[in-house]
């Protein structure tokens, strides 16, 4: 790589300032966060919800995010009986704009392989075990389509913020291989009832 | 192609091993990080678009595909591409140092101070067409059976198998004659598919499957 990477310098290809930007961009600023802005949105405004079913990237242009690898968006929403799970099994294709660059797992021969033909015993991998009677839908990203996942809302998050909401987003909630589990009765530092703030949320 | 990259429905590959979500880095090595950014600015170059690069990483040998890590694959795609380009020798290559005066580049590398904008602006993949869609939602259809030796993004698992369109995307550029250089713009569609229809009695009974088809890779149902 070091060798390439010369060869391409030298031959003035490629201005390593440039390589610099590109890694510091993925590295620090694209990233899932992105993405789980997206879903606390649509989770307490659902007029922005509705907009992200008929017209993902506009929608999501909407909170600044957008550019590579998230040219043509496509947002599907988990529900009580319906669970979605995104691949690329004919290499990687991942919405970069709102969740970075792909897991090394989301990339691996093992995954690209089974969750088209095994999806439950996959997400099972990742400790995640559906009712049987939910249906399992994998979005296979065959062309240049991107999809994300709005994961279901955790119970207990009621009145939480769209803030604290977005901070308990995973990633791999946003991918569909994982359900964002329960959140337990409120304490101090989340919402602070002795103030009377929760009301205010 | 029927290539190493084309893995949905293989078997033998074991269990998916995530790492812990918070604990994974970006890049496990810094020279992944190096492999990425070096793709994409050797990209910004315009000697090729990302069909044809797509097609260089699965043309490998299946038994490098399958040795090689990710980012060692793009490697080797890039290595590839640049020399199918004319911008590096393969006597380069092996020596690991520059030993001939530069090609002329299709654009001027990428400046440091465009890569932001770059990224942020994408490239779209849409086109204009005249040509109304041949499907429309609802209809059933089925995907051609064919195994062309050359770039298709039609996987094995579903060709020559009936399903239903739910969506239709627009009109974007055809991957099977873009990594040839030619965009023949064609309408996309997703294509849900019954697990059973894909996989036989061995399917899951509540579970789907979707691709996004473009229209040659379908026709309508019996």
């Amino acid at each position: 790589m070091r060798a390439l990477e010369s060869i391409l310098i030298d031959k003035g290809y490629v201005d390593p300032a440039a390589l610099d930007e590109i890694i510091d961009t993925y590295q620090h600023d694209v990233g899932p966060r992105n993405g789980a802005r997206v879903v606390a949105r649509a989770w307490t405004d659902p007029a922005y919800l509705e907009r992200l079913l008929a017209d993902a990237t506009a929608a999501i242009a909407e909170l600044g995010y957008g550019g590579r690898q998230g040219e043509h968006m496509v947002v599907v929403e988990n529900t009580d009986t319906t669970h979605h799970v995104v691949v690329c099994t004919l290499c990687s294709c991942y919405p970069w704009p709102v969740l970075g660059l792909p897991p090394a797992w989301y990339k691996s021969p093992a995954y690209r392989s089974r969750v088209v033909i095994d999806p439950r015993g996959v997400l099972a991998e990742f400790g995640t075990v559906l009712d049987p009677e939910v249906e399992v839908r994998v979005w296979d990203s065959t062309a240049e389509l991107r999809y994300l996942v709005i994961p279901r809302r955790p119970a207990g998050t009621e009145d939480w913020t769209e803030e604290q909401l977005a901070d308990l987003v995973t990633r791999n909630s946003m991918i569909g291989t994982e359900v964002l589990a329960p959140v337990a009765a409120p304490t101090v530092g989340i919402r602070d009832h002795a103030d009377g703030g929760g009301g205010a949320s | 192609m029927n290539g190493p990259q084309d893995l949905g429905g293989q078997m033998g590959f074991g269990p998916v091993a995530p790492e812990p979500e918070t604990d994974e880095p970006i890049f496990h090595e810094p020279w992944e990080a190096r492999a990425l950014a070096l793709t994409l600015t050797a990209g910004a170059l315009g000697h090729w678009n990302i069909d044809v690069s797509r097609h260089a990483r699965e043309s490998l040998p299946p038994a490098v595909y399958y040795g090689s890590s990710y980012y060692e694959i793009w490697t080797r795609g890039l290595e590839r591409l640049l020399v199918d380009a004319g911008l590096v020798g393969d006597d380069e290559l092996a020596s690991g140092s520059a030993l001939h005066p530069a090609a002329a580049t299709a654009r001027p590398p990428l400046a440091a101070a465009q890569v932001r904008p770059s990224l942020a602006a994408g490239s779209p993949y849409t086109r204009p067409t005249s040509t109304p869609p041949r499907f429309g939602a609802g209809q059933r259809v089925r995907t051609i059976n064919d195994h062309p030796t050359g770039h298709t993004r039609l996987p094995r698992y579903a060709r020559g198998v009936e399903g239903t369109v739910e969506r239709v995307h627009g009109c974007f550029v055809f991957p099977d004659t873009n990594a040839g250089g030619d965009p023949d713009p064609q309408w996309c569609y997703t294509v849900t598919f019954a697990a059973s229809d894909l996989w036989g009695r061995s399917a899951d009974p509540r579970s789907t499957v979707s691709i996004d088809a473009f229209e040659p890779y379908l026709v309508p149902a019996s």
